[in-house]
Order: C-alpha cells, then structure tokens, then sequence
C-alpha cells in the first residue's frame, strides 16, 4: 500500500458513527461493570512447587514473587488489614510454602508471613503463621534467621507464649553458624529466661556466653557485664 | 451473490488452500497428546485435567494460528496490489473491508469447530457447544483486530505483535487490576496514579477472560446472563475494531 492519508472527510458518516457509538459502548459497559474483586473465601487451594516451577517457563524466581503478588491480592481490597482474619490460613500456608519452595531464597514469602499474616489478632492463626516461619527456618537457618527473630518477638509480645518464644531463640542460638548474624539474635534467649524469671539458666547463658570471646565489641561486652552483675544481684536478693 | 460474500468465499478458499487445515490439525494432535500424557501424571480429576488443558491450549493455538493467517494474507495482498485491484472492481472500501473481516470471521468459526471434537471426549456436549460458541466470537475479535493492525502497519510481524498484546493484555486485565488495588505497599500517588492508569486502560479492553472458560467444560454450562454478556462484549468489540478498521482504510491513499 502506498503511504498517505486521505482528509477526514473521505471516511462515510456511518462508519464516524459506528466508530463514536462502538467507542462509547465499550467505554460505558466496562465503566458500569463491578471492578474484579476477590474475597477471603475465593483463595484456592495452593499449587504445588513443582506445578508452579513448570508453569515459569524456567523462571522460578519471577514466577515466584508474581505470585505473591496473586496472593497478596486475597482480601486487601479495601486496604484493611482486618480481613486477614477470614484467610484460611491453612490454605494461605500451603501458598507460602509452595511460592517458597519455588524460590527458596526469596524473602517475600517469609517477610508477608511474619510481618502481615502473622500480625492478626486471631492467636490460633499467629500460631499457624510462626509455625510455617519455624519449619521454614529449620530449613536455611543462616538465611532465614531473622524472619524467626521476628517471630519470637511475636510470640512473646503477642501471643504471650515465653516458652515458645524462648524455643524460637534457642533454635537461632543453636542452629545458625554464619558469623555475620549480628550478637542480639543470639542472645534473645538469655532476654527471654529473664522475663520467665528463670534467673539462673539466664546468667549461665549469659556467663558462658562472655567467657566464650565472641564478643569484641568493649561497648556491647560493657553492656553484657552489667546484665550479668544485675542477675546477679537479683539472684542474691531472691529469697 | 454479494461482493462482500464473494470476497469472504475467497477468503475462505484462501485459507482452506493455504495450509491452515493442517496447521489447526496439527494443533488438535498437539492438545490431545499433551491431554493424554499429562492423564497419566495425574493421580486423580485426570477427565477434567485434560479438559482443561486441551481447551486452553486449542484456544491459544486457535487465536494464534488465525492471526498469524489474517496478517500474511492482508499483507500480502497488500504488496502484490491485489487490494488495488480489488478495489478497481465496483466493490466499495467497506465492502472489501467487511468481506474480508466476514471470511477471516468464517475461518475462525471453522477453528472454533474444529478445536471443539476433542473436547467431546472429556465434557458434556452442552459445555463444549457454548465453550466453541464463546471461541467462535472469541476469535472473530482476533481477525477484526489483526485484520486493523495489517492494515494499518502494513507489515506481518509488527500486526501480529500488536495482536498479541491486545490480546495478552484482554486475557490478564483482570489479574491486573487486581494486583493494583491489593498491594501491601501504603497508599501513595505513584500508587494511585498506577491504579488509574490500569482501569483507564481496562476501559478500553475486552474482558477475555470472561469468555470461553475452561470452567464451562469442567462445571456445567454458565449462566445464560453470563454467557449472553460475555459474547455481547467480544460482539461488541468486534465491531469497534471493525468500524476504527474501516475509518482507518477509508483515509489511506491507495
């Protein structure tokens, strides 16, 4: 076809009203169509890992965070975090561990885990949450420490569960060999057997933890020493 | 017989010559294999696992192999000047427009046919009627919509690009919309003028995926409001994309 174009006035009067009026039917009846929504109760079960890799065509890692984004899109229509509560969390469980599975080193998964849908006020589904948070730790500890670090935090200040939150630490304590992971997590038990009062097994840890030499810094090894004076001294002062 | 309907005729023989039987036989050979080897992966819904897959990859392929055809034969015409001498006959713009939108429709009917036999085998034959029915639109949408951008770029590859993003962008619109009004990051402009931006879009989209569902086959025939307003949108379409088609052909100089 050669290049150019005709004046407007070549284009038949029908075909300028057929084009006005398509245009203005296919504006008007997406316009009064209700926007997509989903409810809490629409979320389907999870694929599995092997399913959703695949389904990436060889790109586990887009695939992966494309479906959280899926995810994420279950009850937050309103911007209201509220409604987490009618998730069933067991399916929302199987969806992180099946998203997690298919990028094991993303952090998405963990991060809305621990940060969103373990933050409700339900405690049977904060529990759930920490639990697959837990089992995904077991699984990469020097990667995934801090998601159970959080997790303890939760359980201690949310669910009020010090033995829970103190096995969550201990798990970070024991398991994780990465020299980078920062003092504090190690230590969150020592903290956490001061709140249960378990005074002695803290300054035992507290103790062992000093004479090791792991700690270098003189600010914080400062800081450690007046914890461990202070148990000390209330341990004196216990009847 | 009308010019419009001879040219669609020929249209049809252009098509049935041209190779593009075998290609959709090689599509249906490609869903049922794929159908059937999966069948045996599965430990349980193996009917309705074939089913489904068959569908959506006939549907594809079906979209697919039309667009492609509508493109190479809209330009090629174009480049050895039959268009010019078509339209040297006492034939009008629309009518050649609209003959060839009418044949490249029929073909596509032919497609929606075809792609439905193999389905026969895992759903109900109500299912699979409406389901072909919503392709048969479904895929008129396609050639409209090829048949502009050919026109229009006047070249294969960037028409079938073009095709294809339309018709990608029809098919997710929804998850897409829906991905923009759930995200977990605090509201903020960026965040809200993206929203607009995806429904402004969506406004000017067909919504696709509310047409020739896998779900029909698998769990009963659709609702009659349902299926009526899924084909009046492609029905719709179709003719938007006919009438800018036609607006477009009538202005060039040929």
């Amino acid at each position: 076809m050669s290049g150019g174009q005709r004046a407007l006035r070549a284009v038949p009067g029908w075909i300028w009203a057929a084009l006005l009026a398509g245009f203005a039917a296919q504006v008007g009846l997406q316009a009064l169509r209700p926007p997509p929504a989903t409810a809490a109760e629409d979320l389907p079960p999870a694929p599995r890992a092997q399913a959703l890799r695949a389904a990436s065509l060889g790109e586990p890692a887009a695939l992966a965070r494309l479906a959280m984004l899926y995810l994420q899109a279950y009850d937050l229509g309103a911007g209201n975090a509220l409604p987490y509560q009618r998730l069933d969390y067991a399916r929302l469980v199987q969806w992180l561990r099946a998203i997690l599975d298919t990028d094991p080193r993303s952090e998405y998964p963990l991060f809305a885990a621990a940060r969103v849908y373990a933050e409700v006020d339900d405690p049977a589904r904060c529990r759930e949450m920490l639990a697959f948070i837990h089992q995904a730790f077991l699984e990469d500890p020097n990667r995934r420490w801090q998601w159970l670090a959080h997790a303890a935090l939760l359980a201690k200040h949310r669910l009020r569960d010090l033995a829970l939150a103190r096995r969550y630490a201990a798990d970070i304590e024991r398991l994780t060999t990465d020299p980078s992971i920062p003092l504090w997590a190690k230590q969150m038990e020592i903290f956490i057997l001061e709140d249960m009062n378990e005074l002695e097994a803290a300054k035992i840890m507290l103790g062992g933890l000093l004479a090791t030499g792991r700690i270098t810094d003189p600010q914080e090894r400062r800081f450690l020493q007046g914890r461990l004076e202070e148990l000390e001294r209330r341990l004196a002062s216990k009847p | 017989m009308p010019p419009a309907l001879l040219l669609a005729r020929s249209t049809l023989t252009e098509a049935r010559r041209g190779g593009l039987p075998w290609l959709a036989l090689g599509c249906l050979a490609l869903a049922f294999g794929l159908a059937a080897f999966l069948s045996q992966v599965a430990v349980t819904e193996s009917r309705a696992l074939q089913a489904a897959v068959a569908a959506a990859v006939l549907r594809a392929g079906a979209a697919f192999l039309l667009a492609a055809h509508v493109a190479a034969s809209v330009v090629r015409e174009a480049n050895d000047k039959v268009t010019e001498l078509a339209l040297a006959l006492p034939l009008s713009r629309s009518q050649y427009y609209l003959g060839k939108l009418a044949g490249f429709g029929a073909c596509g009917a032919c497609l929606a046919a075809a792609s439905c036999a193999p389905l026969l085998l895992w759903a109900a034959p109500g299912g699979v009627a409406l389901w072909g029915v919503s392709l048969a639109f479904e895929l008129l949408l396609v050639a409209a919509a090829c048949l502009f951008f050919a026109i229009t770029l006047a070249s294969v590859v960037p028409a079938l690009a073009a095709t294809a993003g339309l018709y990608l962008l029809a098919r997710s619109m929804a998850g897409i919309q829906l991905l923009a009004r759930g995200p977990l990051a605090e509201e903020s402009l960026a965040q809200s003028v993206a929203r607009g931006a995806v429904d402004a879009v969506a406004l000017l989209l067909p919504r696709l995926d509310a047409a020739t569902r896998a779900d029909w086959l698998l769990y009963g025939s659709p609702a009659p409001a349902e299926f009526g307003a899924a084909l009046g949108a492609l029905l719709l379409y179709s003719g938007l994309l006919a009438a800018a088609g036609l607006f477009d052909f009538h202005r060039r100089n040929l």
